[in-house]
């Protein structure tokens, strides 16, 4: 799962064009290099466009907004096969974009 | 031509444009800029020029221009704004999805109020923000981030489906009946000159009835606000005292608006049968409005009423008015009993310790009745209100 922060969101906006499309260019890199272990990805619009449905109450309760505000959102998330957590980690160490990766089992 | 008048005319076609717009660009975002622009270009020249025979053909050619022009400038959004070329807008009234769009639950409820004010009655962020005493800023960010949020997350433009309308409509009916609300509360001498909320929030109550004709509870919130709205000259004195139910001139009261209001509420509630909290509501005002003195007002009927409505819209709020039912029915005594729980949920509400305090000075229980009343003056920030609270404190 990958996890943006208020800081990397701002300096992602602040880049220039040529730079912007150099951090794209290297995600694209991440994604090619690493093709044999990636099962799936997917990309989250940014977190303004978030909408939250409770269904812990008696009626389910529909608010604007991420179930946590917070400064850190899930921008998006990657199926990986590996064979273990550490094979997991390296994947995640080379990771070249939003400053935190989660990585949980899947199944 | 004074200012409520181009008010009106605006409010009567901003919303119809926006609609026939939203259909033909499928970009609401960029359909209510075409519309906000048109309507400030309406309001600096019609008070010279006066209002043209067709207000909208007049709005739709200007907003058609300057899309044309925007058009010219920005290729991004040529596509849709190329449909600008068939020159006579849409016929039928789309403003029913334009409402439910501004009212969707993924909204706050603040952008809801703000975005409905803007787009379906034609205000200015400048209207919106003084009536609301906000910052401009806050409203024009609130109103920027809506629309974003409308476009990116694909809010739907159109009427929910027969399952979904049960709670879509309850948001629309939240949006206007907070709108009435916060109109009919701040309406004070101070501020006269603000936009009447009471007005905007009677006609989308009104359009809701035509165009939702088998919906009872449109009918019921539009006969409450319309009730509330014919004693409206009766709640303040000629210093814009507020006067209390129980000391109002009931000369004042508009019988025939009050007459019109119950038709239409008993018609409604004849015709469906299916009664809800707008209608209880209503009935119960209503049946305030009817008496020909406060003595001669029908308690019993109104407790009634307010088991139904706690049945049907459960709230500390409504608990704490059914005990005031309580108090001419069975006596203070045991209205005050009905208010021990509510202290709790209700202990930020300033009604509540001005109810608490009026009963307990029933009982002779002086000491404390003050203290219950400084309470509630120190929880509302209500001119009308403080100054009320003041005199009964100085009185005791």
């Amino acid at each position: 799962m990958f996890v943006e922060t208020e800081e990397f969101a701002r300096r992602l906006e602040e880049m220039g064009e040529l730079e912007q499309q150099a951090a794209y260019e290297a995600v694209g890199r991440w994604f090619a290099e690493h093709a044999d272990k990636i099962t799936h990805h997917t990309h989250l619009a940014p977190v303004h466009t978030a909408t939250t449905v409770r269904l812990d109450g008696a009626e389910p309760m529909i608010t604007d907004g991420p179930f946590v505000e917070g400064k850190e959102v899930v921008s998006g998330f990657a199926e990986v096969e590996v064979a273990d957590l550490d094979e997991a980690l390296r994947l995640a160490r080379s990771w070249p974009a939003c400053p935190v990766v989660e990585i949980r089992p899947a199944s | 031509m004074s200012e409520e008048v181009l008010a009106r005319v605006v409010r009567e076609h901003a919303g119809r444009l926006t609609a026939s717009l939203v259909s033909l660009l499928g970009d609401f975002a960029a359909a209510e800029d075409l519309v906000q622009d048109a309507i400030e270009t309406a309001l600096r020249r019609w008070p010279a020029e006066g209002v043209p025979e067709r207000p909208d053909a007049w709005l739709f050619t200007v907003a058609r221009r300057r899309g044309l022009d925007v058009l010219r400038r920005e290729s991004n959004y040529r596509a849709k704004l190329a449909r600008l070329a068939r020159p006579e807008p849409a016929a039928a009234d789309d403003r029913l999805r334009l409402v439910f769009t501004c009212c969707h639950p993924a909204l706050s409820r603040a952008a809801q109020i703000a975005l409905t004010l803007r787009v379906v009655c034609g205000l200015s962020t400048t209207q919106i923000a003084a009536a609301f005493l906000v910052p401009e800023s806050t409203v024009a960010q609130r109103i920027t981030r809506a629309k974003r949020k409308i476009g990116e997350a694909g809010i739907p433009y159109r009427v929910p489906s027969q399952e979904e309308l049960p709670d879509r409509l309850g948001e629309v009916l939240a949006v206007i009946y907070l709108l009435f609300n916060e109109g009919y509360l701040s309406s004070t001498a101070e501020r006269a000159h603000a936009r009447d909320l009471v007005d905007d929030a009677e006609w989308l109550a009104a359009l809701l009835v035509n165009l939702m004709p088998k919906e009872p509870e449109t009918a019921g919130l539009l006969a409450l606000i319309r009730l509330h709205r014919a004693r409206g000259a009766a709640r303040f004195d000629a210093e814009g005292r507020l006067v209390l139910l129980a000391d109002q001139d009931r000369g004042l009261w508009d019988r025939q608006a009050i007459e019109e209001a119950t038709r239409l509420l008993t018609r409604a509630a004849r015709a469906h049968r299916r009664p809800g909290p707008y209608q209880v509501q209503a009935a119960i005002v209503a049946c305030h409005a009817e008496a020909a003195g406060f003595a001669d007002t029908d308690w019993a009927q109104i407790l009634v009423l307010y088991d139904m409505l706690l049945h049907l819209a459960p709230s500390p709020v409504t608990r704490l008015h059914r005990a005031v039912a309580v108090r001419y029915t069975q006596g203070p005594e045991a209205a005050l009993a009905e208010l021990e729980n509510l202290g709790a949920p209700l202990e930020r509400h300033a009604l509540f310790h001005a109810t608490h305090a009026s009963l307990l000075r029933d009982l002779g229980r002086r000491e404390q009745a003050r203290r219950a009343d400084e309470r509630a003056l120190e929880l509302t920030a209500n001119p009308a209100q403080q100054a009320l609270l003041e005199q009964r404190l100085r009185w005791d």
